[in-house]
């Protein structure tokens, strides 16, 4: 559906720049949600804001490619990263939508829902009037927003009621992959679940791809087929959300899983990770995350961050970029193997 | 009036007759004792009015941390603001070490000052971003401890920025807001509350602005400090899973009242009113992979609870599944459900049907004895 490969971001700023995505790898299928976890300033949303074109100068893209292969393009696939301006706006929400995050402040505050929602239903698919209109009301049908509330503005909206609706502009125009950025995180944990559960329904339904990005792992292992770790600009894990929780390889996934409080079941012994990100204005050597390792030996410097199968096996499902710890079955604590 | 005599500690807890988990760790310093604050909707005489804050009462104890959890707009904001003294009270009581306060005067609300201290939710707007970290930390040590001299007060601010573990200090000291983390200002937020040397640290939502990686660490720094300088902290947030690892005794609030309360531990994994279990329900669960959220397990958020004063019965019947015709008339009361629980629902024996037969057993069990 959507294949990056071999992406490379850098923010020109003096000096070498700051290097925000280097050399990510990652695929997207038909039908699948895909999880993209890390903490802020790990280059998560630059990374899915540049493969959609979005970003602006001081970004620029340096290197790689990115295919797109949907049901209404040649099928090939096209390469976004080639678009002229023009094919950018047909690509752009037709197929691949997003959801951007604080959805709070992103609804325009002096127009009406209705009319926001007509406005994209326009510029994307020129429908007669009344035929907009009934496609506007329909959206938040989906979403489970009373009709009436076409007639509001944003802030007649709750929180909850103004992320339906970024989510039904989203589907507006029945894209074939949703990219949302953190857009349950300003909400709270009862209105998050409800979303989340709308979420799932919707892409059962319609059947459209997801890129989720969040901080929030826990909630990714619940929702999530697949999971991309990402730390200081790099994949360091990919997994399915099952293997991610059962068996996790990177000693910062560890770390991770290691850090949320857990409502259920017995009281863990909570880690978290020590120390903070690297800067990104320097080059860095090896693993970015020896600093705050704690499997960190020397050979960790001078080594190879592409992702491999874990454990010795050829098992393309579950990749790490850490060739020094394995997985463990228990999912504590894990031996180094040199 | 005799200061901190025993029955004051048993009725801390309230008009409900349980001793709050948190009496375990230290004396009672500040008491909440029935606070409200209502907020007029507008400016007529017939405006309505919004109970933000009704009859919440509980006590705050050295070296224990006490939980307040709730959703947005569900007042628990408006309490810490209430304790710190930063809103008026409509009415009820706060006390320190069992003395009414009458924070009116500037001069009372400074001294007061001096033991309350808040930290609060987003970093990035409570350091002001023209002034350096030293600054930040140099007000309270002046105004609030008093200290004078150039070396004395260095002393102190060196003191307490590696107290919250940035180091070196002398690098920090020198730094504006914008050149540090969300973790980073967030230490320099606790540290100038720390600089007045508090009794009692009113925590915001200390932690849901900044990264999950980060969020543990901080806490851990919190409850260390509540360790070294038994502090006793009032923990504000929407988390109930972290207010399981570090609090001692939790509140739930809905729309303005206190629904629940109960140690942390037993609370979180044996909920008895129908929103904690909501609550509960709703949190992340990884060990579940998908399967509570593909079967759709339907919760109904459709509408928030009104806190508008005019409302009847109890303010979650609206959503409860559980609501009959008498919550929709009567508001109930929080009653003791074990002798360190307390709920206010009508429907307890339906709702919790375990936690409540636990409590009559007690109940036998103290009446043979």
């Amino acid at each position: 559906m959507l294949e990056i490969r071999g992406l490379s971001i850098t923010y020109l700023a003096t000096g070498s720049g700051v290097r925000a995505v280097h050399d990510v790898d990652l695929s997207l299928r038909p039908g699948e949600v895909v999880g993209l976890a890390g903490e802020s300033g790990s280059g998560k949303s630059t990374l899915a804001y540049g493969a959609c074109r979005l970003l602006r100068p001081p970004a620029v893209i340096t290197a790689g490619s990115v295919i797109y292969r949907g049901r209404r393009v040649e099928p090939g696939g096209v390469e976004v990263l080639d678009q002229s301006a023009a094919q950018l706006r047909a690509l752009r929400w037709r197929e691949i939508a997003i959801v951007f995050q604080s959805a709070m402040n992103a609804l325009n505050p002096v127009l009406r829902v209705r009319d926001q929602l007509v406005d994209v239903i326009d510029a994307h698919l020129r429908l007669p009037r009344d035929e907009a209109h009934e496609r506007a009301a329909s959206l938040l049908d989906l979403v489970g927003i009373p009709r009436d509330r076409l007639a509001s503005y944003p802030h007649e909206l709750s929180g909850g009621m103004r992320q339906r609706v970024m989510i039904a502009m989203a589907l507006a125009v029945d894209p074939e992959i949703v990219i949302m950025d953190e857009p349950t995180t300003a909400l709270d944990v009862v209105v998050q679940r409800e979303i989340l559960s709308q979420i799932v329904e919707l892409k059962e339904r319609l059947g459209f791809s997801i890129l989720f990005i969040t901080h929030d792992l826990s909630l990714l292992l619940e929702l999530a087929d697949r999971i991309a770790v990402m730390y200081a600009g790099q994949l360091v894990e990919v997994a399915s959300a099952a293997d991610l929780h059962k068996r996790p390889a990177h000693p910062y996934t560890r770390g991770l899983l290691n850090s949320f409080p857990s409502l259920r079941g017995p009281r863990r012994e909570l880690a978290g990770i020590p120390g903070s990100p690297p800067d990104l204005r320097s080059p860095l050597e090896g693993c970015p995350f020896v600093p705050r390792c704690g499997f960190a030996t020397p050979a960790c410097l001078e080594v190879d961050m592409r992702l491999a199968p874990v454990g010795g096996s050829d098992d393309q499902s579950h990749v790490s970029s850490c060739p020094f710890v394995s997985p463990d079955e228990a999912g504590g604590t894990g031996a180094v193997d040199q | 009036m005799s200061g901190q005599a025993p029955e004051r500690q048993e009725r801390s807890g309230g008009p409900v007759a349980i001793r709050s988990p948190a009496a375990d760790r230290g004396a009672l310093v500040l008491e909440a004792v029935q606070l409200c604050k209502d907020f007029r909707l507008g400016r007529r005489r017939d405006a309505a009015v919004l109970a933000a804050v009704s009859d919440v009462s509980f006590g705050l104890y050295r070296g224990a941390v006490v939980a307040l959890v709730g959703e947005s707009g569900s007042g628990k904001s408006t309490v810490a603001r209430l304790l710190a003294g930063q809103d008026e009270l409509t009415s009820g009581e706060v006390r320190l070490d069992g003395r009414a306060m009458h924070l009116d005067h500037r001069k009372a609300f400074r001294s007061y000052k001096r033991d309350v201290q808040m930290v609060f939710q987003d970093p990035f707007a409570s350091l002001n971003p023209v002034h350096t970290v030293r600054y930040h930390l140099e007000r309270p040590v002046r105004l609030q401890r008093g200290t004078k001299g150039r070396a004395a007060v260095e002393t102190e601010i060196v003191r307490v920025i590696s107290e919250v573990e940035l180091k070196p200090a002398q690098q920090y000291l020198a730094k504006y807001p914008h050149e540090l983390s969300g973790g980073q200002r967030q230490r320099v937020a606790i540290a100038r509350a720390l600089a007045a040397h508090p009794r009692v640290l009113l925590a915001d939502e200390p932690v849901s602005m900044l990264d999950v990686s980060i969020r543990l660490e901080v806490l851990a720094l919190l409850d260390g400090l509540r360790q070294q300088r038994d502090l006793a902290v009032l923990y504000i947030t929407h988390d109930i899973a972290s207010a399981r690892y570090f609090a001692d005794e939790t509140l739930v609030m809905y729309a303005g009242e206190i629904v629940e309360r109960g140690p942390s531990e037993e609370l979180t994994q044996r909920p008895a009113h129908p929103y904690t279990q909501l609550l509960v329900a709703s949190a992340p669960d990884p060990d579940a992979l998908g399967s509570t959220l593909r079967t759709g397990t339907k919760v109904s958020a459709r509408q928030a609870g009104s806190a508008l004063a005019s409302v009847k019965g109890c303010r979650f019947s609206a959503r409860c599944p559980l609501a009959d015709e008498r919550c929709r008339r009567e508001a109930p009361p929080l009653v003791a459900i074990g002798p360190r629980r307390a709920a206010a629902c009508w429907r307890l024996d339906v709702a919790a049907p375990d936690v409540m037969s636990d409590n009559r057993q007690e109940g036998d069990e103290c009446m043979r004895a």
